[in-house]
């Protein structure tokens, strides 16, 4: 039976066509990795002179991945795997629901794989011992009683056959993702110093605010290192504010994101302020007040009546940095003093003594995404797992048993298929013929088969 | 004893390894054959120790993490998947002629871990990024899918030298180095399954990097070199198992992608690193 396709499914279902996206899609990517992406048009200019830079411009190759020519390329991988779907799933869903009694004791002769035998047993006897074998290979034996035998019937892993389609559905579920997430999704960033509060993000890209109905704080952001120099963990204290409340806090670092209201905040980077957070505590009244201090500016705490500023900042990131204070109040001279970071230092006064600490103010480099499609992505990625797994180690097995009644003995036929690794069902094979043969109610008949 | 004497014993037994299942398919000298076993056997049981060592050195340092953070433990780690891979090969195909064609692929990379000058052996600590515990799920599956498309690779080169004996010189004699290989149509058999089992283990591999990326960065792609490289080579294996399944390509021509696509695996490994980053650091300036 030969079907004339239509040219638009036998061109959309080609193999050709997969091979030819599969290849084009290789070889552009490489165009990628090798010229820098999302750079400014002057720098191809500069770099591959005005008439390659034309050529990019034309072909977007500045940004090839989200190019018309690229994306269309996907575009033409889903079609080739939609309509090679279609074409094909029906026939396949048919030998999944395949009525397999609906055949003839002449067509399992044919089969490759098979093993006849005569037995000196009754029909019953022997469609009862060969059954019994047969359950023990497997559920769901089937039986078809006819006029000059009985047809037994068992399979395994029918469905496996729709692996294949399981890992190609995977990767529209896997594109479909990828589209809801551009479409309701957003990609952003925020740089938020120490202390501030931001409710909205500027939008990758095109730079947009986008409002995020509820408020974020940085409370602090600490930077610490190895001993060796390298950065050892890039951390900031977020707090959630909605309606003037505080709703969550989390302390975030790289690889520990917070979630609050569809959007996840990701620690990215990170930049030192020209200000340090400078707090003083009078021991005497225990009284304490924070202030920001930008160096070489004087400060004031009025109701101490003290006036204070860094005058001078050594040191580098390897050694730390010390500060060097200028601290007055109304009682005597003024002193001057140096602390380093994060370590108090007490400065006596006649009237009492003041501790003072200092931190440098840092910003946090917030990177904050919403991507409602990500749960897409993951569910196609699980779901091409799986159908690798079973198109690739999981096989159609079937075994026929016709048992024909030949006056007092019983011609006992076993053929099997598989549609895949077909060395591993031979020795499955095999092994239930020999199940049968040697089976104890089983008498083998001395007539040759 | 420590981890980095015990990485140097391996690259030796590797050495000698290979050098044994060479010996045995250019000497014909097929009684030997299970020196070469052994010697592989004996220089895994040596890596093994030796990568759970420094993995303890780590903690002892005060900077514990798995041994997978820097391009030396990868290349070790590469060895180790290899040499795994290539037993087990052995033991189901029982058949040791295949060592000759997967012992080198192990033995450079350890060679090339312990001696190259660009190569950092220290034990570093993880810097924020890589401090996740995706690292190993990604590090793991990536480089047993790299393992197998290296053995793949090996069989592939077999494949072509012994199908351009047989052409040249028709029916063997039966006793050239070529007929002690394993007939043709089972190399073939061989290529495609560890084709398919690299496949699985890219796939695995591509996806646990893409949910690191997402938990990272909160983006699970974002088409960045190495990224893309793994795509490449992905789809280059994905011709060859479409060609195979629906065009029953075989033989020369899956021995020939087999080869092909261990070159992508290469530059997606090692070609990104110093390549491309190179021409990138060159394009910034």
């Amino acid at each position: 039976m030969k079907k004339t396709k239509n040219p638009f499914v036998s061109f959309f279902s080609s193999m050709q066509l997969t091979l030819f996206t599969f290849i084009s899609l290789a070889v552009s990517s490489i165009i990628g990795t090798i010229i820098l992406q999302n750079k400014e048009p002057a720098f191809y200019v500069n770099q591959y002179g005005p008439n390659l830079a034309k050529i990019f411009e034309i072909l977007n190759i500045g940004d090839m991945y989200n190019s018309w020519w690229f994306l269309s390329l996907l575009v033409l991988l889903s079609l080739n795997l939609i309509v090679c779907t279609i074409d094909r799933l029906p026939n396949v869903w048919r030998m999944v629901v395949l009525d397999n009694l609906q055949t003839t004791p002449e067509r399992l002769e044919r089969q490759s794989r098979r093993q006849a035998f005569l037995v000196d047993n009754d029909h019953a006897g022997a469609v009862a011992a060969a059954k019994a074998v047969l359950d023990s290979f497997g559920k769901g034996v089937q039986q078809a009683d006819q006029e000059k035998g009985t047809l037994l019937f068992i399979q395994k892993g029918a469905w496996t056959r729709l692996g294949v389609y399981v890992v190609h559905a995977s990767i529209l579920i896997i594109f479909a993702g990828a589209i809801i997430g551009s479409i309701y999704g957003h990609k952003g960033g925020v740089t938020l110093p120490e202390g501030s509060t931001t409710s909205s993000i500027y939008q990758f890209g095109s730079n947009q605010l986008i409002d995020l109905g509820f408020g974020i704080r940085c409370d602090k952001f600490t930077l610490s290192f190895y001993d060796n120099g390298a950065p050892k963990e890039y951390r900031s204290d977020l707090t959630v504010i909605k309606g003037g409340k505080e709703v969550l806090r989390k302390s975030i670092v790289v690889n520990d994101p917070l979630d609050y209201g569809g959007y996840t905040f990701y620690q990215a980077s990170y930049e030192p302020r020209n200000e340090m957070v400078v707090t003083i505590a009078n021991e005497t009244s225990a009284t304490e007040k924070t202030f920001l201090v930008v160096p070489r500016r004087e400060v004031s705490w009025a109701n101490e009546g003290v006036s204070f500023g860094i005058v001078n900042i050594q040191g580098s990131n390897r050694t730390g940095y010390g500060y060097k204070i200028w601290f007055t109040d109304k009682h005597g001279e003024p002193s001057t003093f140096w602390l380093t970071e994060g370590m108090a230092g007490k400065v006596q006064r006649a009237a009492t003594t003041y501790a003072v600490s200092l931190k440098r103010r840092y910003a946090t480099g917030l990177q904050v995404a919403k991507d409602p499609g990500v749960w897409y992505v993951y569910v196609g990625c699980l779901a091409m797992l799986l159908g690798l797994l079973v198109a690739f180690f999981l096989s159609h097995r079937r075994v026929w048993i016709y048992l024909a009644k030949e006056g007092d003995s019983t011609r006992i036929l076993l053929s099997g298929t598989a549609n895949k690794n077909r060395i591993g069902f031979d020795k499955e094979f095999v092994a239930l013929v020999e199940k049968i043969r040697l089976n104890d109610s089983l008498t083998p008949s001395k007539e040759a088969s | 004893m420590n981890s980095s004497q015990l990485l140097g014993y391996t690259t030796f037994a590797y050495l000698f390894s290979t050098i044994v299942y060479i010996a045995v398919l250019v000497f014909r000298a097929k009684k030997i054959s299970v020196l070469g076993t052994i010697l592989a056997l004996v220089g895994l049981v040596l890596q093994t120790a030796g990568i759970g060592m420094r993995w303890m050195e780590s903690y002892q340092m005060g900077i514990g993490h798995a041994p997978l953070s820097n391009m030396y433990e990868s290349l070790v780690v590469f060895a180790w998947a290899i040499v795994v891979f290539y037993l087990f090969l052995e033991l189901k195909f029982k058949n040791r002629m295949l060592g000759g064609f997967a012992m080198p692929f192990a033995f450079f990379s350890m060679a090339y871990a312990s001696f190259a000058s660009e190569i950092n052996q220290q034990i570093s600590p993880l810097v924020p990024a890589l401090q996740s515990n995706w690292l190993i799920a990604h590090v793991v599956t990536c480089f047993i899918g790299y393992a197998a498309f290296a053995v793949a690779c090996g069989m592939g080169i077999m494949y072509l030298l012994k199908a351009w004996h047989e052409e040249r010189f028709s029916a063997g004699s039966g006793e050239g180095i070529f007929d002690s290989l394993p007939p043709l149509k089972d190399i073939d058999d061989i290529i495609y399954k560890t084709i398919v089992f690299g496949f699985l283990w890219l796939s695995t591999g591509i996806i646990t990097g893409a949910v690191w990326a997402n938990s990272a960065w909160g983006t699970y792609w974002s088409w960045d070199p190495k990224e893309t490289w793994s795509l490449i080579t992905w789809f280059v294996y994905a011709v060859a198992l479409h060609a195979r399944f629906v065009r029953g390509w075989a033989g020369k021509r899956i021995a020939w992608i087999a080869i092909i696509g261990f070159f992508s695996v290469i530059f997606t490994y090692y070609g990104v690193n110093f390549l491309l980053s190179g021409l990138h650091s060159y394009g910034r300036a």
